[in-house]
């Protein structure tokens, strides 16, 4: 059952040494442990990173940020330039799973977390990403699932700290005993049109060392929404990142994210479009918001989440424009 | 099982019946309550009475006395509280600081000498035969001393006539992770593994597990002829020869007048459809035991309700006299209804401690904790009649609800009971799915019941253009709720409250609320023992167990209150079977009953203590008078003593005294209740519905500790807010396998869904017993909540919720945001 070697490193040399085919890093072991618990993943080694220095830190410069993938989540929500510069991914991170797990779960592993979806989470089930035939969530209980590139699988990303990062235009740097290479985040998630046994574009051997935003244009404004079933621990049923270059009230271009619409994080280009070289105003954000949605192919049970998407696309730009305070659905945000 | 001892306070319609069915106390059907009196007149004349005056009544209306024939050892009527020194004020719980810092042990916190760790074996079909079932390698797997195979599962319905099914060796699987065997072993890990090693091999049979797919005349079958549930120590057996046919068993059917008379005298009829959820109990500590066999003596740790309906039920099933059968509950972690008897797993830990000839211990995972019992879901038709003046001239419920393998998802109390109304017809239908069995859960029936009851008043009222608040006066005679009433118009803005779906933008505000309606029952298996030692120390034993409900600290305040002396100075051991009886804790039973024993047993012994002391005082023992705390010779106050001083004085170590509970001192009809209020904001672009203030106005006769009173309606608010927003079951309808059987995806509230909650409690003084106390478990929130929340939904939005939980998925479908309807 769940037997494995433990391997504690301290210099991502030492743990390069051990990341092979079978063994896996692992960082805050969130979700990790959850996999291992459900029978999802049984991995001979895990390579213990958590104490490699090199991986720790923000620093912020003219270029833009450089994030240690060890920082933690709550790390991330209290940094001042954050909130200040990169608002929706302090605003992502302040708004992920519950205070004591973001003070455990790291940005790199908020990235690696595997997808939501109850049948593939169940032993019971071998889906296609198991290398079963079928989709059980197609005509199953679908209600969670994703609207949009759900053809062959319908589970979600549910990483709230991807959204606004690719909505941001980061790039992860991954690093192997063969040197290291950088993937933009947009090219950083596998469709499972490409392939259903990867997720990522990371390689067994490969460790991801950083993770970099660059800094945004002058005029740039972002922010981030979700909504849950429940504010207090819950997955996201919707949430979105959006990011503005703003030249006085009109919208020079914007860059805007879907979270738990589809397999992987989703850039809304459609809506996107919409608002570049506009004025921001409820009408346009709303015309953005419908965009956004317009191809949708929503499963038996989760047709409410197109409006969803749609309202949290459209409030999200007003947040980001700074013509909405405060999501009315927050938690004392009706008030 | 222990029926014929429980007193019936009341008359129970067949709906009473069954909610007594669902609840823990076991109330059979109106004939048998007849036949089994309260107390029966011959044995009430041959008890030697004399005649007190009591208090009585709500102090907003205006108290009042009422004589009462009493037995002649029971105390003097109690004061109101307005006159106590220790009950009726807020007092910490007893054991608080114990149960945060760790130092309280709870089931999963004892740990045996050589004890050992179990796990059991769940089926891994919804629906089968079992052909056979190979142990040998989960036998030799390093660390396991004992495997059992269930000959029996407990829990599920039981076939009437069992020829109707072919004979099979081992129990039928009915329901995915249906019990099948357990391994015990050296190390919970090695049980974990070699558990899985059990293999079985299954003959799969058709399975449903959608409550309106089984009604279908197609559906497969869950049991191939007539089945009911068999009684356990919680309460068991939903209505029993019923017509069944296919999966659907029933009506459970209760007609008073004539309906169709009624209706057709009316002036406005409301008829509407309601749907609720499958809710699990999800207390924080799951069932589970740690069971040590000896030949001398089997001693059970467990997470119970009830020390003796565990001890009566391994009694039975082990054939071990109950004297040597110790059960105990120090601790608990919650149960909400789901935890009597011994259960599947305290019935297979005992097997297992027999075999390994060591204690062990175990505790149901999560999952397993999802699937062992649940609150049954609804659909119920429901259709009144009144007339303009606002009178009810006639209901009509029909309800289909599944209990999975089991029956009692009934929901008629709640309109049989809160209203007047002359002609009633209830028709309750069970619908078996291959699903775990349903169980007692907080007031069985009644938040599914007051669902649809509660938001049909409301669409009533609004019919005959009268205000729901002042129309709900109009045929409630409850006068608490009366009270109740009127605090909710002084202390909110109700009066104000805008018309339906007034507010413009995609935020809409509502105001809404609901009554809700208990019953008191009375457990006579409740007694304690008072003991006052020589060095003046004082402690109580009994048996009762405190799930939660701070059944210690109420304990602490009566003896306190007897002796003049702090509670926290009180030491209260209960939880023990080696104690005297107490009552099972559910359906609000506990402090009602046991605190009148309570209360006599330091009353008796305090005069044990005066008749001991009075002779090397030189003075008769009615001489002494026992008042603040203090012993003084009436004759001469100067002569006064502490209670240390005067137990020193006593000629023996110890005096003790103990007292049973005896009947209510008459036996009216009496409904406890609350009314709560509602105001709340819902988002009509993300279906999202904040509850932002609540207000409960409760009722449970004289509040012994308002503090813990309000902690539990506190609680049964939020499990109300839970139930209406999140909670829900999940079944896979392809495979029969709960998808969402955790606690990521069985949403139950958190921090941030917490409102603003004001409680207030009235005192209703009802003269029944030494103490006037009632339990509050029941009408704590959790009946009220969700329909007062489809009330304010309406208020807000204009559109009525007739599906439960209210989710985006269901708000958005309902207010027409999308075409899809999730089935509820």
């Amino acid at each position: 059952m769940n037997r494995f070697t433990f391997v504690d490193c301290t210099t991502v040399a030492e743990a390069l040494d051990h990341l092979k085919q079978g063994s896996v890093a692992k960082a805050g072991g969130i979700d990790l442990l959850d996999l291992m618990k459900d029978g999802i993943v049984s991995p001979s080694m895990l390579v213990n990173i958590r104490r490699v220095k090199e991986l720790h830190g923000i620093e912020t410069s003219e270029q833009g940020l450089s994030l240690g993938p060890l920082t933690t989540l709550s790390e991330l929500a209290a940094h001042p330039v954050i909130q200040k510069t990169y608002t929706a991914l302090s605003d992502a991170a302040s708004h992920a799973a519950t205070p004591q797990i973001r003070n455990m779960a790291t940005v790199g592993g908020n990235l690696m977390q595997r997808q939501r979806c109850w049948y593939f989470r169940s032993s019971e089930y071998n889906c296609l990403r198991k290398g079963g035939s079928e989709c059980f969530a197609q005509k199953g209980e679908n209600q969670y699932h994703a609207i949009m590139g759900n053809e062959i699988c319908a589970m979600v990303h549910p990483s709230s700290t991807a959204v606004p990062l690719m909505a941001f235009g980061a790039q992860v740097e991954l690093t192997s005993k063969k040197g290291k290479r950088t993937v933009p985040l947009n090219e950083f998630y596998i469709r499972p049109d490409e392939s259903l046994l990867d997720e990522t574009v990371v390689k067994s051997d490969e460790l991801i060392t950083r993770i970099l935003v660059p800094a945004p244009a002058a005029g740039t404004r972002s922010a981030y929404q979700k909504y849950g079933e429940k504010e207090s621990f819950d997955w996201p049923l919707a949430d979105a990142g959006v990011v503005l270059v703003m030249d006085g009230n009109t919208c020079r271009s914007a860059s805007i994210v879907m979270g738990v619409a589809a397999p992987t994080p989703l850039h809304a280009k459609a809506a996107e479009v919409v608002l570049a070289g506009k004025t921001i105003d409820e009408a346009t954000a709303r015309a953005a918001g419908k965009a956004a949605v317009d191809s949708a192919t929503p499963l038996e049970q989760n047709g409410y989440k197109v409006q969803l998407f749609h309202t949290v696309v459209y409030r999200t730009i007003l947040l980001a424009s700074g013509q909405l305070k405060r999501d009315p659905s927050a938690v004392g945000g009706m008030a | 099982m222990q029926n014929e001892e429980l007193e019936l306070q009341q008359e129970k319609s067949p709906e009473q019946g069954k909610t007594g069915k669902d609840a823990p106390v076991h109330v059979p059907h109106k004939k048998d309550a007849h036949a089994n009196p309260a107390a029966p007149p011959n044995k009430q004349a041959s008890v030697a009475k004399r005649t007190d005056s009591f208090l009585y009544g709500i102090p907003q209306l205006g108290l009042s006395r009422v004589e009462r024939q009493v037995p002649l050892n029971e105390p003097p009527p109690m004061p109101a509280n307005a006159d106590l020194k220790y009950l009726g004020k807020p007092t910490p719980r007893y054991d608080g600081v114990a149960k945060v810092t760790g130092a309280g042990k709870y089931t999963a916190d004892v740990y045996l000498p050589g004890m050992l760790y179990a796990r059991m074996v769940g089926a891994g079909v919804p629906h089968a035969r079992v052909l056979a079932i190979d142990t040998t390698a989960a036998e030799r797997y390093p660390g396991v001393r004992a495997v059992h195979v269930i000959q029996h599962v407990l829990g599920n319905a039981e076939l009437r006539d069992p020829s109707k099914e072919r004979p099979s060796r081992y129990p039928i699987v009915r329901y995915m992770g249906q019990p099948m065997a357990a391994v015990a072993a050296t190390s919970q890990a090695a049980a974990d593994e070699a558990a899985a090693l059990v293999k079985v091999q299954y003959d799969p049979m058709g399975f449903v597990v959608d409550r309106d797919a089984a009604r279908a005349t197609d559906a497969p079958s869950v049991y191939p002829g007539p089945a009911d549930q068999g009684g356990t120590a919680g309460g068991g057996g939903g209505p029993a020869n019923v017509p069944q046919v296919g999966n659907v068993h029933g009506p459970e059917r209760k007609n008073v007048g004539d309906v169709a008379r009624g209706f057709a005298e009316s002036d406005v009829v409301v008829e509407g459809e309601y749907y609720t959820q499958v809710q699990t109990h999800s207390a924080l500590e799951t069932h589970g035991v740690v069971a040590d066999w000896k030949a001398e003596e089997l001693t059970v740790y467990a997470s119970t309700q009830g020390t003796s309906s565990v001890r009566n039920e391994l009694s039975e099933i082990f054939k071990l006299p109950k004297s040597k059968v110790r059960v105990i509950t120090e601790y608990m972690g919650g149960g909400f209804g789901a935890k009597f008897g011994a259960g599947n797993e305290g019935v297979v830990a005992v097997e297992l401690s027999r075999k390994a000839k060591a204690p062990v211990r175990l505790m149901l995972d999560r999952r397993e904790e999802h699937i062992a019992s649940n609150r049954p879901d609804s659909h119920q038709k429901l259709k009144i009649g009144a007339k303009r003046n606002g009178t009810l001239t006639a209901i009509q419920l029909t309800s289909y609800g599944t209990a999975g393998v089991g029956t009692g998802a009934g929901t008629a109390g709640p309109a049989t009971n809160m209203y007047n109304c002359p002609n009633l017809l209830t028709e309750e239908y069970d619908v078996f799915i291959n699903a775990g069995p349903g169980a007692a859960f907080r007031a069985p029936g009644h938040p599914q019941g007051c669902f649809a009851l509660e938001q049909a008043i409301d669409d009533l009222a609004e019919k005959l253009d009268l205000d729901p608040l002042e129309f709900r006066g109009r045929i409630d005679d409850s006068p608490a709720r009366k009270v109740e009433r009127q605090i909710i118009l002084e202390k909110t803005d109700w009066r104000n409250r805008h018309r339906a779906g007034a507010d413009p933008g995609p935020i809409k505000r509502g105001i809404g609320l609901s009554q809700s309606v208990w019953y008191r029952f009375v457990n006579l298996n409740s007694s304690c023992e008072v003991r006052i030692s020589k060095d003046g120390s004082v402690e109580l034993m009994s048996a009762v167990q405190d799930i939660g409900g701070g059944t210690k600290t109420m304990l602490a305040q009566v003896v306190a209150e007897e002796f003049g002396i702090p509670p926290q100075s009180v030491v209260i051991r209960i939880g023990d079977t080696r104690y005297p009886i107490g009552p099972d804790s559910g359906g609000s039973v506990t402090t009602g009953s046991i605190s009148p024993a309570a209360r006599n047993a330091a009353h008796q012994a305090k005069q044990h203590l005066l008749a001991a002391i009075a002779p090397s005082l030189g003075v008769a023992p009615d001489q002494l008078e026992f008042k603040d705390g203090r012993v003084s010779v009436a004759s001469d106050p100067s002569r006064s003593y502490s209670l240390r001083q005067a137990a020193a004085k006593m000629p023996t170590d110890e005096v003790s005294a103990r007292a049973t509970r005896v009947p209510d001192y008459t036996r009216d009809k009496i409904t406890y209740g609350g009314v709560d209020y509602v105001e709340l904001a819902v988002d009509t672009e993300t279906g999202r519905v904040h509850v932002e203030r609540v207000l409960g106005v409760h009722d449970c006769g004289r509040p012994m500790n308002p503090l813990g009173v309000i902690s539990q309606i506190n609680g049964g608010i939020l499990q109300g807010i839970s139930y209406a927003l999140f909670e829900q079951r999940i079944m896979d309808r392809g495979k029969g396998y709960m998808l969402n059987a955790d606690l990521e995806n069985y949403k139950i509230l958190g921090a941030r869904e917490v409102p603003q909650i004001d409680v207030i409690l009235i005192e209703n003084y009802i003269a029944q017993s030494s103490t006037d106390a009632a339990g509050i478990g029941e009408s704590a929130g959790i009946i009220a909540l969700a329909a007062a929340i489809g009330n304010a939904f309406y208020n807000a939005t204009g559109v009525r919720m007739r599906r439960l939980p209210m989710t985006p998925a269901r708000v958005l479908a309902a207010l027409g945001k999308t075409d899809q309807e999730m089935h509820a």
